[in-house]
C-alpha cells in the first residue's frame, strides 16, 4: 500500500522526498539517534531551498525563532511543551518534528480524560500473563517506553486532558529517564535521543492544571495566532472552502468580505485594541481563536445557503459572533456591547453589521 | 611606527568597552583623545571624582535657552567612559576631540545625524560581507562577545573601515567637519606629548584619524565659518532607560543591563546572568531553581550552537528564558527585561559639577516670581486674579509635580469659596537640591520636566483615578502639551477598568475641566472625546452594574450616578445627555435595582421630563404598595426625594401619595421606616422643609377640623395630622 491511498498519510510518509533529501545535504553534526541536524529539522519545518534545487515546502508559517527554539529543546534532550490555543498548529508541529528528528511520528499517546496510566507505562496481555507468569513477552509496551528503548521521540497530545495523577507517571520518566518494571524486577534506561514533545491547549475551560513538577520538566514554546489579519483570513478563508466542499454548501459569492470582518472583530476583541490601535477595548473571557473564526463562518454560510438567499450576509455571522464572544454572560456582554457602540457603530460601512447585532441581543 | 594609534569602537559596546581597556593597558600611551565635545575638557576630571557614578552624562545647553541642549551619556561599558577613567586613573593627558558643544548647539534647527543616517552603515557593510543579514549581532558575535584572549581587533578593523570609506560617498559637510575639528585636536596633542597617542573614536572615523594626517591647512578651510553659540557644559546623572533613546553620540542601546552584564562579569557569562534572572524571578516569588538555570544555560548554548555562534547573545538568552524559566509565559518575562535587560539605574555626579540648566531656570523663574529660597517656612497666600501669584501657583504645582516640594497646600486662613484663593506653606531645605538633580533627568526647564513627568507619572499609574488627578494636575500645572499623552493612556485605562463605579468618578472632572475651559487655549475636543468614549463605556457597563448591589454598594452608585448626571447636564451635548437618559431609562423597569437607586433613577429622569408626572406617580404607587417590604419603600422614597424637597413641595399629588403611604404604615413598620424618613427629609433645608410643611398642610387644611387661634395652625398642622394618624393607626 502506497501513501498515496492513505486517507492520511503520516509527515514521514507524506514528506519522506524531502526528509531524504535533507538528510543527504545534510553535513552538519547529528546528535546521537538523530536522522537530522538541528539546523537541518529547522529548515524542514520552516521550508528552505538545498543547494541541488530540492524545494522543501514550509510546514509551519510563523516566527522562525519559536520552531529554533524548540528543535534546541530537544537537542538538550528536554522535553518539549507546545502551549496554544485551539488552531495554532500544535499537533502539526509535533508530528512534523518527531518525523523530522527521528523518522517516526506514530509514537503517540492521545491524551483524553479516559487515558490511564497504562497508556504511559507499559500494559499487560492478561493471557500471557495467566499462562506463563510475568515476563518480557506477556509486557505491553507504551509508545513511550517504546520510544525510550530505541532512543525516539514520543509524542503526548493534549496533554491536559489527562487525569492529573496519570500525568504525574511522566515525572520518573522525564527526570529520571528510566522506567521501573517492579513486576520484573528489572528496568527500561532510555536511549541518547529520547525525548518527549507533548502538546496542551492553555486557554480551554475544563483542563487538569499540569502540576508544578511536571511543568518544570518542560521547556515550553507558546505558539501565537496568526500575526496578521491577511494571514488569518487567508487560513479561515482556506479551511471555509475545505469545509463547504465537504459539507456541499454551494459557493457563497460575498463571502470574503464577511470573512475579513469576522476576523476583524475576532482579532480586535482578543488583541484588546482595534486594528488601527486608537482604540483600546475589554477582551472577553473565551479564547477567540482563529477555529472558531472559521465555524462561525461555515455555520453562517449554512444559514445564507439553506434559509437566506445563498449571499452571505451581516445577519447569517451576527448570531454565530455574539455566540463566540459572549461566554460568561456578565463580563463578556459588558464587553461586547461596549465593542459594539463604541467601535462597529462608528466604523464606516459597518452599519448593516452593527444592526444585525443590535437585533441580535 | 606611526604614534597615532586609533582604536574604533561601536559607542556603547561592551565588548569595544573592554577591548580598548586591554589595549591601552598594553599600549601605555602618553596621552588619549576621545570622540567627544572639546569644550567639555575642563569637567573630564570630574569624571575620577568621588561621588560620580555612570550611567552619566555630559550635558551642553545654552543658557539663554536651557531647552536648546544636548547629551552625550556614557554608561559604565561605554569604551569611552573606560577610556577617560583609564587616562585620568594613570594620570594621562586626556581630551576630547570632536566638535565643541557650542557649533552643535548653533545647529539645533537640524538634529545631529544619527548613526543610521550615514550613506553606509559601516557595520552592516561588515556583517554583510561576513554573510550575515543582521549586522547587530553580527558585531556582538564578532566583537562584543569576544574573549580577551584573541589578538587586538583594532588593527583589521581599521582596515576594514578603510576599505568600506573608499567606496562610501563622500560624507557631508558635518561630517567632514567633526573629522577635521579631530585631526586638529590630534596635531595638537601630537605636539605637546612624546610618545604614542590613543584615539578612541567611532570605529567609522578611524581611518581619517590614522597617519598620514593631511595638511592643517585643509581642515582649517573646512572648518572655516563653524557656526557657534554660547554654551554651557556640565554631568548630569542619566538612566540606563534613557540610554536607549539618547542624543549626542546617537548611538542608542536598547539593552544596557545586558550590556553593563557582559562588561562586569569576569567569567562565565551566560550562567552568571541565569543566576541573576533566577534572581528576579524569585524575588517575584515566581520558584526558580538551580536545576531550572542548568537547563536555561544548555537551551541558550543549543540554540547559539544551531544559529552558528560561538556564544549565546541576548536573544538567545531571552529565548531560553521565556522557554524554561518562564514555562512559556511572556508576563514574567517582562520583570527580567526591565530589571535586568535595561536594568534601571540612575546614575548620580559629585556636589561640585556645575549647575544643571533645570537649577538655572528654577534660580530665573523664582527671581522673576519674587520667590526666596529662605530654610524658614512660611505661610503664603495667593490670589490667582494677579500675574505675579498665578506663576507662582504654577511654579509650586510644577515643582510639586517633579517631586521638589518647595511649598505644600495648606488650608486657608481665610474661610473662602472663591476659587481664585491658594494657601502654600513655603520652605526651602538644602535636600531640595538633590531633588532638582534627580528631576534634571525629565528635562532642562521647570515646565519642559513638570510636563514630561506628568506624562510619565500618566503612563506608570496604576489605576484610573491616579491618571484623573493626573489629568487635573496638567490643568493646575498649565502645561497643556502634556495633555494629549495623558488623555491617551486616560483612554487606555478606561479601556481596561472593570469597574463601573470608577469611570463615573472619572467623568465628572474631566466635564468640568473641558466646560470652563481650564486648560487655557488646549485642545478641549480631545477632552470631549474622551469624555464621550468614557460615556460609551459607562453606558455599556451600568445595566450589569446595577444588579444585586447592597445598601452601601448603591449608596455608592447613586452618587456616582448623581454626579455623572450633573455634569452632563453641564455638558450640555444633547447626544452624550440622550445616550445617558437611554441608559438610565433602560433600569427603572428592572427589579434587581436597589430602591435607593431605583428610586433615583425615576426621579432623574423625571427632572429630565422623560418620566412625566402620572408616570412617577404610577410608579411611586407602585412601589409603595403591599408588596414591598417597607424598608425597600423607604430606600425607594429616599432615592427619590433626596438632594432637595422643591419636587415635593409643588407636586400636590406626589405629597398626597406620600402622605397617604405613611398614615397607611402599621406601627411596626411606621417604627423601621422612621429613621430612613428622617434621614430623607433631613436633609432638605429648612426652607425647603417649611415649603413641604405647608404643602402636607393644605393637603390636611382639606381635611383637619378648627384649630385654636392661638396656635399657629399653619404649623402645627403636620403635627396634629401625623398624631391624628397615629391614633387612628392604633386604633
Amino acid at each position: 500500500m502506497t501513501s498515496t491511498d492513505l486517507l492520511r498519510p503520516h509527515a514521514e510518509q507524506a514528506y519522506a522526498d524531502e526528509l531524504a533529501a535533507l538528510a543527504a545535504q545534510d553535513d552538519r553534526p547529528r546528535p546521537p539517534s538523530w536522522r537530522l541536524s538541528p539546523r537541518a529539522v529547522v529548515d524542514y519545518l520552516l521550508g528552505t531551498t538545498l543547494p541541488d534545487g530540492t524545494v522543501i515546502t514550509p510546514k509551519y508559517v510563523g516566527p522562525r525563532r519559536l520552531m529554533e527554539v524548540a528543535v534546541a529543546t530537544l537537542a538538550t534532550d528536554r522535553a518539549l511543551l507546545l502551549l496554544g490555543v485551539p488552531g495554532t498548529a500544535k499537533t502539526w508541529v509535533s508530528e512534523h518534528l518527531a518525523a523530522a528528528v527521528s523518522g517516526d511520528s506514530t509514537l503517540l499517546v492521545q491524551g483524553t480524560s479516559g487515558t490511564s496510566e497504562d497508556a504511559i507505562r507499559y500494559g499487560w496481555n492478561y493471557a500471557r500473563l495467566l499462562a506463563e507468569g510475568p515476563s518480557r513477552e506477556a509486557l505491553v509496551p507504551s509508545p513511550i517506553l517504546t520510544a525510550m528503548a530505541e532512543g525516539r521521540v514520543a509524542r503526548v497530545e493534549e496533554l491536559t486532558r489527562i487525569p492529573s495523577e496519570v500525568q504525574d507517571a511522566l515525572i520518573t520518566i522525564l527526570s529520571e529517564k528510566t522506567l521501573p518494571i517492579p513486576e520484573l524486577g528489572t528496568q527500561v534506561q532510555a536511549v541518547k535521543g529520547f525525548t518527549v514533545i507533548a502538546t496542551a491547549n492553555d486557554r480551554d475551560r475544563g483542563v487538569n492544571e499540569l502540576s508544578s513538577a511536571l511543568r518544570r520538566r518542560f521547556n515550553t514554546v507558546v505558539l501565537p495566532l496568526p500575526a496578521t489579519e491577511d494571514q488569518e483570513v487567508e487560513i479561515v478563508a482556506r479551511r471555509v472552502a475545505e469545509l463547504g466542499a465537504s459539507l456541499e454548501l454551494p459557493p457563497v459569492p460575498s463571502a470574503m468580505e464577511e470573512i475579513r470582518r469576522v476576523v476583524r472583530v475576532f482579532r480586535e476583541l482578543r488583541s484588546g485594541a482595534t486594528a488601527d490601535g486608537r482604540t483600546a477595548i475589554k477582551s472577553p473571557s473565551g479564547t477567540l481563536s482563529t477555529a472558531e473564526a472559521i465555524s462561525v463562518v461555515t455555520s453562517g454560510m449554512a444559514l445564507a445557503t439553506h434559509f437566506g438567499d445563498g449571499v452571505l450576509r451581516a445577519a447569517d455571522v451576527a448570531s454565530g459572533i455574539r455566540g463566540a464572544v459572549v461566554k460568561d454572560p456578565v463580563g463578556d456582554q459588558v464587553a461586547w456591547t461596549e465593542y459594539l457602540e463604541a467601535v462597529v457603530r462608528e466604523r464606516e460601512g459597518w452599519g448593516d453589521f452593527y444592526r444585525a447585532c443590535r437585533d441580535d441581543e | 611606527m606611526s604614534r597615532i594609534v586609533v582604536l574604533g569602537v561601536r559607542h556603547h559596546g561592551p565588548g569595544s568597552a573592554r577591548s580598548v581597556l586591554a589595549e591601552l593597558d598594553r599600549l601605555q600611551p602618553a596621552a588619549v583623545v576621545i570622540e567627544g565635545p572639546a569644550d567639555a575638557d575642563p569637567i573630564a576630571h570630574l569624571a575620577a571624582a568621588e561621588g560620580m557614578a555612570p550611567p552619566v552624562a555630559l550635558l551642553a545647553y545654552a543658557p539663554d535657552a536651557p531647552q536648546t541642549s544636548v547629551f552625550w551619556p556614557f554608561a559604565g561599558f561605554s569604551p569611552e567612559w573606560q577610556a577617560l577613567r583609564w587616562a585620568l586613573a594613570h594620570d594621562v593627558g586626556v581630551r576630547f576631540c570632536d566638535l565643541p558643544s557650542a557649533s552643535v548647539l548653533a545647529r539645533v534647527t537640524e538634529p545631529p545625524p544619527r548613526r543610521r543616517a550615514r550613506p553606509v552603515d559601516p557595520i552592516a557593510e561588515l556583517a554583510r560581507a561576513a554573510g550575515h543579514d543582521d549586522p547587530e549581532r553580527w558585531w556582538d558575535a564578532v566583537v562584543e562577545s569576544r574573549t580577551l584572549d584573541a589578538e587586538s581587533p583594532f588593527p583589521t578593523l581599521l582596515e576594514a573601515m578603510t576599505e568600506l570609506r573608499r567606496d562610501a560617498p563622500e560624507e557631508d559637510v558635518w561630517e567632514q567637519r567633526r573629522e577635521a575639528y579631530m585631526r586638529r585636536t590630534l596635531r595638537a596633542v601630537l605636539k605637546e606629548v612624546d610618545g604614542p597617542v590613543a584615539v578612541v573614536c567611532g570605529a567609522w572615523h578611524g581611518p581619517a584619524l590614522a597617519e598620514p594626517l593631511p595638511p592643517a591647512a585643509a581642515d582649517t578651510r573646512i572648518l572655516r565659518g563653524l557656526p557657534k553659540r554660547k554654551a554651557a557644559l556640565t554631568w548630569v546623572p542619566f538612566t540606563h532607560a534613557r540610554l536607549a533613546s539618547s542624543s549626542g553620540y546617537g548611538a542608542g542601546v536598547d539593552s544596557p543591563g545586558w550590556y553593563d552584564h557582559l562588561f562586569t562579569a569576569p567569567d562565565e557569562p551566560v550562567a552568571r546572568w541565569f543566576t541573576k534572572v533566577a534572581a528576579v524571578l524569585r524575588e517575584r516569588d515566581l520558584p526558580v531553581s538551580s536545576a531550572h538555570v542548568i537547563e536555561a544555560v544548555r537551551l541558550a548554548e543549543a540554540l547559539a550552537a544551531l544559529r552558528g555562534r560561538s556564544l549565546p547573545g541576548l536573544a538567545e538568552v531571552q529565548e531560553a528564558a521565556l522557554a524554561v524559566l518562564c514555562e512559556g509565559d511572556p508576563v514574567p518575562l517582562r520583570y527580567v527585561t526591565n530589571d535586568l535587560v535595561v536594568g534601571e539605574r540612575l546614575g548620580s555626579v559629585p556636589q561640585d559639577t556645575p549647575a544643571v540648566p533645570l537649577e538655572v531656570d528654577l534660580v530665573a523663574q523664582a527671581r522673576k516670581l519674587r520667590l526666596k529660597r529662605e530654610p524658614v517656612g512660611r505661610r503664603l497666600a495667593l490670589d490667582l486674579r494677579r500675574d505675579t501669584d498665578r506663576g507662582r501657583s504654577q511654579l509650586l504645582h510644577r515643582l510639586a509635580v517633579l517631586g521638589i516640594d518647595w511649598g505644600t497646600p495648606a488650608a486657608d486662613d481665610v474661610a473662602s469659596t472663591g476659587t481664585f484663593r491658594e494657601t502654600w506653606d513655603v520652605r526651602w531645605r538644602p535636600e531640595l537640591a538633590v531633588a532638582v538633580i534627580d528631576a534634571a533627568r525629565f528635562g532642562t526647564t521647570v515646565a519642559g520636566a513638570a510636563a514630561a513627568r506628568l506624562v510619565h507619572d500618566a503612563a506608570t499609574a496604576t489605576d484610573l483615578v491616579e491618571v484623573t488627578r493626573t489629568v487635573e494636575k496638567v490643568l493646575l500645572t498649565d502645561l497643556p502639551e502634556a495633555l494629549p499623552d495623558v488623555l491617551r493612556t486616560l483612554d487606555e485605562k478606561a479601556a481596561l477598568d472593570v469597574d463601573v463605579v470608577h469611570l463615573m468618578t472619572a467623568l465628572p472632572p474631566l466635564v468640568r475641566a473641558q466646560r470652563y475651559g481650564d486648560v487655557r487655549g488646549t485642545d478641549t475636543a480631545a477632552l470631549r472625546g474622551i469624555v464621550e468614549a468614557l460615556l460609551v463605556r459607562i453606558c455599556a457597563g451600568l445595566p450589569a452594574a446595577v444588579t444585586g448591589l447592597g445598601e452601601d454598594a448603591a449608596r455608592e452608585m447613586r452618587t456616582a450616578v448623581d454626579g455623572v448626571h450633573a455634569a452632563l447636564a453641564l455638558f450640555n451635548e444633547r447626544e452624550d445627555l440622550a445616550r445617558w437618559t437611554a441608559a438610565l431609562r433602560g433600569l427603572v423597569d428592572r427589579r434587581d435595582v436597589h430602591g435607593l437607586l431605583a428610586g433615583r433613577i425615576v426621579r432623574l429622569l423625571a427632572d429630565g421630563g422623560v418620566l412625566g408626572h402620572d408616570e412617577v406617580a404610577r410608579r411611586l404607587s407602585a412601589q409603595l404598595s403591599i408588596g414591598v417590604p417597607p424598608a425597600a419603600q423607604a430606600a425607594w422614597v429616599e432615592g427619590l426625594l433626596s438632594g432637595g424637597g422643591l419636587l415635593l413641595a409643588h407636586d400636590q399629588e406626589l405629597v398626597a401619595l406620600i402622605d397617604e403611604w405613611v398614615t397607611g404604615l402599621a406601627e411596626e413598620d411606621f417604627v423601621v421606616v422612621l429613621p430612613l424618613l428622617r434621614r430623607t427629609f433631613g436633609q432638605y433645608s429648612r426652607a425647603e422643609r417649611e415649603e413641604v410643611a405647608r404643602a402636607v398642610g393644605a393637603l390636611d387644611g382639606r381635611q383637619a377640623g378648627p384649630a385654636d387661634e392661638a396656635v399657629d395652625d399653619r404649623r402645627a398642622a403636620p403635627a396634629v395630622a401625623a398624631v391624628a394618624a397615629l391614633l387612628r393607626g392604633a386604633r
